[in-house]
């Protein structure tokens, strides 16, 4: 308990508390003004959103006067802010003493997470680059034409839903813990559990060629990577039954492709982390260059 | 009484001086509403008339704007703290202590950039979140979106380079940390996939270059400093200019359509 104490007022973590406030804030004031707009679209009263829409008003004063108040509000609560809490400054930079935990920018945190089921190529260097131009390739991805402009659950369920998966569970949940309870040797700590440097943690993880008894290093190589190009071939599959639902037809191969690439790239992490979890699995595939 | 101020207020405001600087007074006409907006260099980044969700805090949350004066706050404390900072390891440390203990008001500087600087790392989150939920990356905005995106990454990568300028423990190992990544680029790193095979050696490969050194030392901070003082400064400012720009070249702040 009193090392969840000790980070929770660490300066440096303060801001992660405010963000999962604001989070919890903004979500619910999305969910709420989704829910005013779905239910004024589902009585065939869409008319009315949009007239709303069209409805001018004048930036001087209506506009400049919010972003005023807004402006002194953050200010006043930055000076205090700066006025209460220090910025840390720990003992000077010395490259021979390695803290233990050494952990990135709060930010990060998610990511040095990732780490524990991933190797560092990929959680470090293949993830950020997927996420950067995954983000980036959102507006091209998806063609439905509603909700642009308005808060709304209804008409895009699946974008929302995926786009929340991704950004709460394996963002934002994950900074939580990477900050939160991992202790000594980025072991997991429950918050009332003490850091002890000293916890012993069995290696009981296993490769999954293991699970079925293959031995021979070759076969195993051709083993995991049959069952990784299976995972992303489900896409395939997937493009070639659906092939003539409109959500398949309105996205066309290309764009299908890239998406489905990016969704199971995505969904490999959560996979992953349960498979560690429940089987102790290490590696699926198992190569002399890389492990997956 | 009244008229004694009023008599005062002429004395200034009908002067040729002032009236060479502020074109307009404060009268409510909606003529003169235009003119607010449209001659001034600031204002008139915003049209002169917004659609009425436009100006409401549950719609754009304001977190872009506050995004925007988070930087702003931070380049305005950035360069007063630069007064006082050597980015060599000899004097960095130090440094910190002499703002905290021998410049007047040393301490709240640097606080207020660092408080800022993880606030706007939180605020562009929930601006991307918000923009998301409105769906307003849709037709026509998909390319300030993309913008947004190199946005939100050089935020980071500002935030990021920062955190290595104190030069002390924390910083030091968060940023070993987190270029500790770098070995394992994929052909660019020694340790990543097809690296060695590729001829990648600590001192060669990508996160050597980063560094300037096979570990976090001297070169680095030089490196830091400079890219987070000078290169991510600039290049962010230029995105944000188009980043405005687009929004209003893509019809305003969006709506029901
Ligand atoms: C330094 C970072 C950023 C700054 C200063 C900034 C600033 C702004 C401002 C002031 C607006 C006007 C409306 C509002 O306040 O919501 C805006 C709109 C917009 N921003 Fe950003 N932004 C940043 C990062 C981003 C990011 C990370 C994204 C998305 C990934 C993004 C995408 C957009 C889009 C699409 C609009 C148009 C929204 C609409 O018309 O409703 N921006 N930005």
């Amino acid at each position: 308990m009193e090392n969840l104490v000790l980070i929770l007022s660490k300066a440096d973590n303060i801001p992660i508390v405010m963000m999962l406030l604001l989070f919890g804030f903004f979500t619910w004031l999305w969910w709420r003004e989704a829910q005013k707009n779905d239910a004024l679209i589902g009585a065939g009263r869409y008319g009315e959103l949009q007239a709303e829409g069209k409805d001018r008003i004048f930036t001087w004063p209506y506009l400049v006067r919010n972003e005023f108040l807004a402006a002194i509000l953050l200010m006043v609560i930055l000076t205090v802010w700066s006025i209460v809490l220090d910025a840390p400054l720990e003992a000077p930079a010395n490259p021979a003493k390695t803290p233990n935990p050494s952990k990135a920018p709060w930010y990060f945190l998610g990511l040095q997470e990732m780490l524990v089921y991933f190797d560092p190529w990929i959680a470090g260097v293949i993830f950020p680059t997927l996420i950067i131009v995954g983000l980036m390739a959102i507006p091209y991805m998806d063609r439905n034409p509603k909700g642009n402009g308005y808060y709304t659950w209804e008409q895009r369920k699946f974008a929302i839903s995926t786009f929340l998966f991704g950004f709460f569970v394996l963002w934002i949940i994950l900074i939580f813990v990477g900050t939160f309870l991992r202790g000594p040797g980025w072991n997991f700590f429950m918050p009332w559990a003490n850091w002890d440097p000293h916890k012993v943690v069995a290696m009981v993880n296993v490769d999954l060629h293991q699970y079925f008894g293959i031995r021979n290093s070759v076969v195993a190589f051709f083993f995991g990577g049959f069952v990784v190009s299976a995972y992303f071939a489900t896409g395939v599959i997937y493009y070639y039954w659906k092939k003539n639902t409109e959500f398949v037809k309105k996205l066309g191969a290309a764009r299908f492709g890239v998406m489905a690439f990016l969704f199971l790239s995505m969904m490999g992490l959560p996979i992953k982390m349960v498979l560690r979890w429940t089987l102790n699995i290490q590696y699926i595939w198992v190569t002399p260059w890389f492990n997956i | 009484m009244q008229a004694f101020f009023n008599k005062m207020k002429d004395s200034v405001t009908k002067t040729q001086v002032w009236k060479s600087m502020f074109r307009h007074g404060y009268e409510d006409t909606p003529r003169n509403r235009y003119l607010q907006v449209l001659d001034n260099v600031w204002l008139h980044l915003h049209p002169t008339r917004i659609p009425r969700h436009g100006a409401y805090i549950r719609f754009t949350w304001c977190m872009g704007g506050i995004t925007f004066l988070l930087f702003l706050v931070t380049a305005v404390t950035g360069v007063l703290l630069m007064f006082y900072y050597r980015p060599t390891a000899e004097y960095a440390f130090n440094d910190m202590k002499y703002l905290e203990f021998d410049v007047p008001f040393g301490m709240f500087l640097r606080n207020m950039h660092r408080w800022a600087a993880h606030g706007m790392v939180i605020a562009v989150w929930l601006h991307m979140f918000r923009v998301f939920l409105t769906g307003s990356y849709k037709p026509p905005r998909e390319f300030n979106w993309v913008v947004g995106v190199i946005l939100l990454t050089v935020t980071l990568l500002l935030s990021f380079t920062g955190y290595l300028l104190p030069w002390d423990q924390l910083s030091i190992w968060a940023v070993t940390v987190g270029t500790n990544m770098a070995r394992a680029t994929p052909l660019l790193g020694h340790e990543g996939p097809f690296g060695p095979e590729l001829g990648m050696r600590p001192d060669n490969d990508v996160r050597f270059v980063l560094l300037g050194g096979t570990q976090v030392g001297p070169p680095t901070l030089l490196r830091f400093y400079v890219l987070h003082c000078i290169f991510f400064p600039l290049f962010l400012a230029v995105f944000i200019a188009v980043h405005f720009w687009r929004v209003r070249k893509d019809g305003g702040i969006s709506g029901p359509l």
